[in-house]
């Protein structure tokens, strides 16, 4: 490619080199957000750290125990911990990190560039897609070879944990940016945003055996997609006689993939309509 | 590939000025902040907006940017009406913002590798580097830069994309005075290239320094666009001659200074007139009167 400045001041050309692809603009901004990521030590430390500490945590306490014919307890809490970081990395990361920025006028600067939404949100998305898988990695790697967890090894299962996965990212990944749009400023978002991540993962069943939960309480929870992540992570870390602890009696892979793609419609409609480069004046 | 500019305006605003405004309103409240302002800056100038905080002028400049609605009048930049010009046309402005847009962890080099991704025809990294002279921090990270290279870093994220028309939204505030100096040869570099430049500021050093044609804006409105040295107009004509008499100061405010001259020679024949001054006013007298007169004289 070749300009020049111009020496005079010509009237405005008809035919200017278009600027790149909003998809090209996405992919350099996903390389932006993983190094930024890298170089933010708390949050790398939170992403990775903070599911293997709740295993350890609640494997020391309960680890003896047998909660279901043949599963341990540290078997039955790897998918609720599995689901909840996938929503840290998600949700959490994305709704506090945006109106972080928002509040440090990154985005102003980046609407003046012209940046399309679209690409910022590429770059988000991606760089979710890349923390979570390296921290599943850990977190299984962890139960594995410290708790001797022991991990599918059907093709299926597998299949299973990476629609249940993409789809959690996805959900997570509009969800907190549309929250982000609601949220004024970075202050409620860093505390608002965490504080309900915490609530909605007892009430999701994260900590406790889904059919110990009050019926209510798993039907709030519905609303939601984190139990139905949970769930689908116990269908792939559980033995299939396990369904039998479900609410339902049975895995309801159907009605997860509908309720967590119907979240990602959702979340991408309110950030379409709502998303704001600029605080509130 | 290629892309052509849509956005229809008025025929009123057809014209080869990089900005033309008539009537601009935008009310906040209920309450006009900018209220029915005309403007033209012409290509290739340095355009200073010049006014006390809150008359408007950042309002106005993040309109012409088509970052802020407006709720009446006509506006054309670079023959686009920014409410509705896309991406092709962004490409042809330049910003400098208050923040580089993508925190403090990048290195200047790789902060402006990445943002050169941004647009059609970046200015190579290290040409860019050079001429806002950050090629020996090119290395540090963006945290480490002093106020001073921070503004540079902005300034060379602006004109990153090689802007027909740069916006500069009070770009020395907070700066020393050696920085700032050193901002205004990156300014006038930037002109000499045939950059147009509109630039806000509440330094009349700085206008009078670097603009060609001075804008002031009052409560809202322009009252009064000229070449700095020009400004004010008639106010600017009228002279102050100031002298002692009976050990008491006297002053005359007139538009004939050298006939109360000849008058106060004549009546001292002996020679030397005490404590005798005539002034004129200054940029910032005339400024000061433009900004506080009261709306009907104007």
């Amino acid at each position: 490619m070749t300009a020049t400045v111009p020496a005079t001041v010509p009237a405005p050309a008809v035919t200017l080199p278009a600027p790149p692809s909003a998809a090209a603009i996405g992919l350099a901004r996903i390389g932006l957000e993983l190094r930024l990521f890298v170089r933010d030590p708390g949050q790398v430390a939170f992403s990775f750290a903070y599911p293997v500490i709740m295993l350890v945590i609640f494997g020391s306490v309960f680890g003896d125990e047998v909660v279901l014919p043949g599963v341990g307890f540290r078997q039955y809490f790897l998918a609720g911990i599995a689901a909840t970081g996938v929503m840290l990395t998600s949700f959490q990361a994305v709704g506090t990190a945006v109106t972080e920025e928002r509040d440090r006028g990154d985005l102003a600067r980046l609407q003046t560039l012209g940046t399309p939404a679209l690409s910022y949100g590429i770059g988000k998305a991606g760089q979710v897609v890349v923390t979570t898988i390296a921290q599943l990695a850990v977190l299984l790697a962890v139960a594995v070879f410290a708790y001797d967890v022991p991990l599918p090894t059907e093709a299926s299962r597998w299949l299973t944990f990476a629609w249940v996965v993409v789809l959690g990212i996805l959900a997570g990944t509009v969800l907190g940016l549309a929250v982000a749009s609601v949220i004024g400023s970075a202050r409620s978002a860093s505390a608002g945003i965490p504080a309900f991540a915490v609530v909605l993962q007892f009430l999701s069943g994260v900590f406790f055996i889904d059919s110990d939960l009050p019926a209510w309480m798993d039907q709030i929870a519905a609303l939601f997609p984190l139990k139905w992540m949970v769930q689908g992570m116990r269908s792939v870390f559980l033995p299939d006689s396990a369904a039998v602890a479900e609410q339902a009696g049975s895995w309801e892979h159907g009605t997860t993939a509908l309720v967590l793609a119907a979240w990602v419609i959702i979340g991408t409609v309110v950030c379409a309509r709502t998303f704001r480069w600029r605080r509130a004046a | 590939m290629t892309a052509t500019q849509t956005a229809p305006v008025p025929p009123v605003l057809q014209h080869d000025d990089a900005v033309r405004v008539r009537g601009l309103v935008k009310r906040y409240g209920g309450r006009a902040v900018v209220d029915g302002i005309d403007l033209d800056v012409r290509r290739g100038e340095v355009f200073a907006l010049l006014g006390p905080n809150g008359a408007g002028k950042t309002t106005t400049v993040e309109i012409l940017e088509g970052v802020r609605r407006r709720d009446g009048g006509d506006v054309a930049v670079l023959g686009a009406d920014p409410a509705h010009a896309g991406r092709a046309w962004r490409d042809r402005i330049g910003v400098v913002g208050q923040s580089t847009g993508a925190g403090n962890a990048l290195t200047v080099r790789e902060t402006l590798d990445h943002f050169a991704r941004y647009h059609a025809t970046p200015v190579p990294t290290g040409e860019l580097l050079a001429d806002v002279g950050l090629a020996e921090a090119a290395r540090q990270r963006v945290t480490a830069l002093s106020g001073g290279q921070r503004r540079r870093l902005e300034v060379a994220l602006g004109v990153q994309g090689r802007p027909e028309l740069l916006f500069l939204d009070e770009p020395t505030t907070g700066m020393d005075p050696v920085a700032r100096r050193q901002f205004w040869t990156l300014v006038e570099g930037l002109r000499d290239r045939g950059t147009t430049v509109l630039l806000t500021t509440h330094y009349l050093d700085e206008a009078a320094h670097l603009a060609d044609r001075v804008g002031v804006i009052s409560a809202g409105r322009l009252v009064d666009v000229a070449p700095p040295a020009e400004l004010g107009g008639a106010l600017r004509s009228e002279a102050t001659v100031r002298w002692t008499e009976d050990g008491a100061l006297r002053s005359v405010v007139t538009a004939e200074p050298a006939a109360v001259l000849r008058d106060l020679l004549a009546a001292h024949p002996a020679g030397e007139v005490p404590g005798l001054t005539v002034t004129r006013p200054g940029l910032e007298d005339v400024y000061l009167r433009l900004v506080a007169l009261p709306e009907e004289t104007r």
